[in-house]
């Protein structure tokens, strides 16, 4: 086998189905999950070990919620707009939402679109992925700058307890980081299947090694945790 | 069939993989600096570990000269003793001992013994050094700053750590915490590549049940950091805020001279919680890197294969998993429901038995072996007795009623000295007697060696043997000095002297060590490929040290496990894991 197979995740031996394959996998050398590259496999692992990051955060937020004394403020107030005179609860969140999940949409179509080695329209469905995650962004730093203004800090608000503003800029803000880093690999990685880095195996910048349409795929994987984390935020901030 | 070496095979499946793409340094700095060879980060790891582990031990000496002799050194007051203690205990725990197995011994071994070129993300492997060693100078910045490092003590427990009146609540505590970010986001990139390159970059014929007991003693345990990690990692950030944003995530109501603070309505609880969500599970991320190599050390040093090696690696598991429901046994006097209490004690004696079973089969695999008293195996037996007698002082902490009186006493310091400070220690000194040659291509002055280990080993129990009467006594843990406010009898405070003395014996010990290592560097004896006739891959490299890409042409093929040691019938005493059985088959089976 060439350099270029190294990292390919191509089934090398019939697979079994079912608890039988799994034992075989684990019992077998080399590799114990036979279809994943090292990178897709250090995703994975990755988000593993993120997903304990987020569910401590979101544990922590909801023992200070139960713990404090003062009374919590209440989300489908604090969080409402007014949109013609109407008091609309959660509708900057459920469009943020809706923005985000569909930019998973858009993700899945590249990472489909890579895989038929479609250059353009890879590019494209990056982009747009990347635009509804910047938009989100956007949404995210008007929703925090009319909260600031209506006077919520970290360490107080107007509503009630202390931990609310606390607790949601830390968690928004750690989340919207997440989001924030996925948008600008996204734009890197388009750059990149636009320039043709993934046909032509060139080596990349810092770590020399070949490029590969599954980068997309592994950036998807990351891209769909941020969005499914921001189901559980969203349901344990903002619905609870 | 008696004649056949365990698990033997003539042959290997073919490879999945092609070659690792790697890098070639194109420079002085390339190589050595901003190396992306495993092997050179495991020694750039080890350095700055033990450079720090050094600062770690002088800080202890001053913690032993208060102890031992107080009120006699006036430059120690009460605010930088907590500050010595407190950066004793962070250093050895976190910067010491975690990056050295992990970091330093995982990145050594994992590749040479699982039989890859190197590991699957150099440039991240690389990082993950630079952003450690950056943790660190970020950790001993904190002893410049005004008001000095903390001495919230290694626990950090709020709301003290950063309210004024504990030393370092200025500067101190914002690098601690600053530092602990870092070093997790480091550990992160090294912990990844530990993880990926044991799943999936094995060798031909390598499977996990034919790894050596170091790669899955530092393989679980860097699962372990890396599902640990983020609870000190959040409890880190939310502190971070309580100090600099004003926040209100661990502090309660605070009355200060008089005046209310502008905190309320925290839980310093969940701080606890949080700590040893992370803080015991750490206590095995240091241990299981140890059984592991532990394991290694006795079979090749007795030539004997080791006893019940599924069990052993069954077991590692099983601590590993048990270790993350047992946390609050830290927390026995924090006001928690009884219940809880008796739940954490159940968990917690339920883990003496993977661990008695790994003792056991330690003896078993020693019983009427070949032992040779090299200097590494004196430390593997030094760890042993060690860890059995730490384990044993560890069953009365775990039971509730027992350890209440006992909490917060000399006691608990010398258990946790015992069982996590002296025989992970005594391990990587083993380990790095028993690897050193490999790494260097010299053997270390087994005279200077055995010297060391007697004076460390007997000297280390002459300080924490007597240290569990004294806490009996009643002598409290983390007081400056007790002489105003209680009364300890003659002979506590003759034993707390006479342990100050063990202390600074063993401590210049260690300079015989460092001298060892620097001095053997160009006089060692030449040691050949395979000094300690070890079956493992990383004694099998056509090159000592160690090339990059370890293996030159060909990738090495495994055909048996790890420890065919004394097989009947085969020349030698030991089968090397990439021989096929045939050509150690006397008698066709």
């Amino acid at each position: 086998m060439s350099e270029a197979t190294a990292n390919e995740n191509k089934p090398v031996q019939t697979l079994e189905p079912g608890l039988k394959g799994v034992v075989a996998d684990w019992a077998s050398d080399q590799r114990s999950f036979k279809t994943a590259s090292w990178g897709k496999a250090m995703m994975w692992i990755f988000l593993v070990s993120d997903t304990f990051v987020f569910g401590i955060f979101l544990l922590s937020y909801m023992t200070t919620r139960i713990s404090t004394p003062v009374a919590w403020p209440d989300p489908s107030h604090v969080f409402g707009l007014h949109v013609f005179g109407v008091e609309v609860p959660l509708l900057l969140i459920a469009i943020m939402t809706f923005v985000l999940i569909t930019s998973s949409g858009t993700m899945a179509m590249a990472v489909n679109f890579g895989y038929r080695r479609d250059k353009a329209k890879t590019t494209l469905m990056l982009l747009v992925t990347a635009l509804f995650g910047a938009t989100f962004v956007g949404m995210q730093i008007f929703e925090w700058t009319k909260l600031i203004q209506e006077g919520v800090r970290p360490w107080g608000n107007p509503f009630g307890a202390e931990q609310f503003g606390a607790s949601f800029f830390m968690i928004t803000g750690f989340h919207g980081t997440h989001v924030t880093i996925g948008v600008i690999f996204l734009l890197i990685v388009a750059r990149k299947v636009w320039r043709g880095d993934f046909d032509n195996g060139r080596p990349g910048f810092f770590t020399a090694r070949k490029g590969r349409y599954e980068v997309v795929e592994i950036m998807g994987l990351y891209w769909h945790f941020v969005d499914l984390v921001w189901v559980f935020i969203f349901a344990f901030f903002y619905l609870w | 069939m008696a004649n056949i070496p365990h698990d033997a095979t003539n042959t290997a499946p073919p490879a999945e993989l092609g070659e690792m793409e790697l890098y070639h340094p194109k420079s002085w700095w390339t190589k050595y600096v901003f190396s992306q060879d495993a092997k050179i980060i495991a020694i750039q790891y080890a350095v700055t570990a033990l450079a720090i582990g050094f600062v770690a031990l002088v800080l202890s000496w001053l913690i032993r000269l208060q102890l031992g002799f107080p009120n006699t050194f006036t430059f120690i007051d009460a605010e930088r003793y907590y500050q010595f203690i407190t950066m004793h205990g962070m250093i050895m725990v976190v910067y010491l001992l975690t990056a050295l197995f992990l970091g330093g011994f995982g990145n050594y071994l994992i590749p040479l013994m699982v039989g890859a070129r190197d590991m699957v993300f150099p440039y991240a492997n690389m990082l993950s050094y630079w952003i450690y060693l950056l943790a660190v100078l970020v950790l001993v910045a904190s002893f410049f700053v005004p008001g000095g490092p903390t001495g919230a003590g290694w626990t950090l427990y709020p709301p003290q750590a950063i309210t004024s009146g504990t030393p370092g609540d200025e500067g101190g505590i914002i690098l601690m915490l600053v530092s602990l970010i870092l070093f997790i986001i480091g550990f992160t990139m090294g912990g990844l590549n530990y993880t990926v390159t044991v799943l999936q970059a094995r060798t031909r014929g390598m499977t996990l049940m034919r790894m050596p007991l170091t790669v899955w003693g530092i393989f679980v345990a860097t699962i372990m950091a890396l599902l640990a990690f983020p609870a000190l990692f959040v409890a880190a950030v939310m502190m971070l805020f309580d100090k600099l944003l004003g926040t209100s995530f661990f502090m309660p109501t605070l009355v200060e001279f008089g005046e209310q603070l502008s905190y309320g309505g925290g839980s310093p609880i969940l701080f606890q919680h949080l700590f040893w969500f992370f803080g015991h599970p750490e206590v095995y991320i240091v241990a299981l890197p140890a059984f592991g190599i532990v394991s290694d050390l006795i079979s090749t040093h007795a030539r004997r294969n080791i006893f019940g090696y599924r069990m052993m690696v069954w077991a590692i598991v099983i601590i590993g998993a048990l270790s993350f429901v047992v946390w609050a046994h830290h927390m026995y006097v924090s006001g928690m429901h009884p219940y809880f209490g008796f739940w954490f004690a159940t968990t917690t004696l339920i883990i003496a038995v993977p661990t008695a079973i790994k003792v056991y089969n330690w003896v078993l695999t020693l019983w009427r072996a070949d032992i040779h008293f090299t200097t590494p195996m004196l430390f593997a037996l030094g760890f042993i007795v060690t860890f059995v007698n730490g384990g044993l002082s560890g069953l009365f902490l775990g039971n509730v009623v027992v350890d209440v009186p006992l909490s917060d006493t000399m006691f608990v310091v010398a258990h946790f000295h015992m069982v996590m400070g002296i025989a992970p220690i005594l391990v990587i000194y083993g380990a790095i007697y028993h690897w050193y040659p490999k790494v260097t291509g010299r053997m270390l002055s087994e005279a200077l060696g055995k010297f060391h280990f007697w004076v460390t080993f007997v000297g280390a129990y002459l300080i924490f043997f007597p240290m569990h009467y004294v806490g009996l006594m009643g002598a409290p843990r983390r007081y400056f000095e007790t002489s105003d406010i209680m009364v300890l009898p003659d002979s506590a405070i003759t034993l707390n002297a006479f342990m100050s003395i063990a202390a600074f014996v063993v401590g210049f010990a260690q300079m015989v060590f460092i001298f060892n290592v620097v001095w053997s560097l160009k006089n060692g004896k030449e040691a050949g490929g395979n000094p300690w006739r070890a079956t493992t891959l990383e004694w099998q490299t056509p090159k000592t040290p160690p090339e990059h890409g370890n293996w030159g042409k060909e990738l090495p093929i495994v055909y048996r496990w790890a420890y065919d040691y004394s097989v009947p019938g085969a020349p030698e005493d030991f089968v090397p894991q990439n021989q096929p059985a045939a050509a150690t088959q006397g008698a066709p089976s």
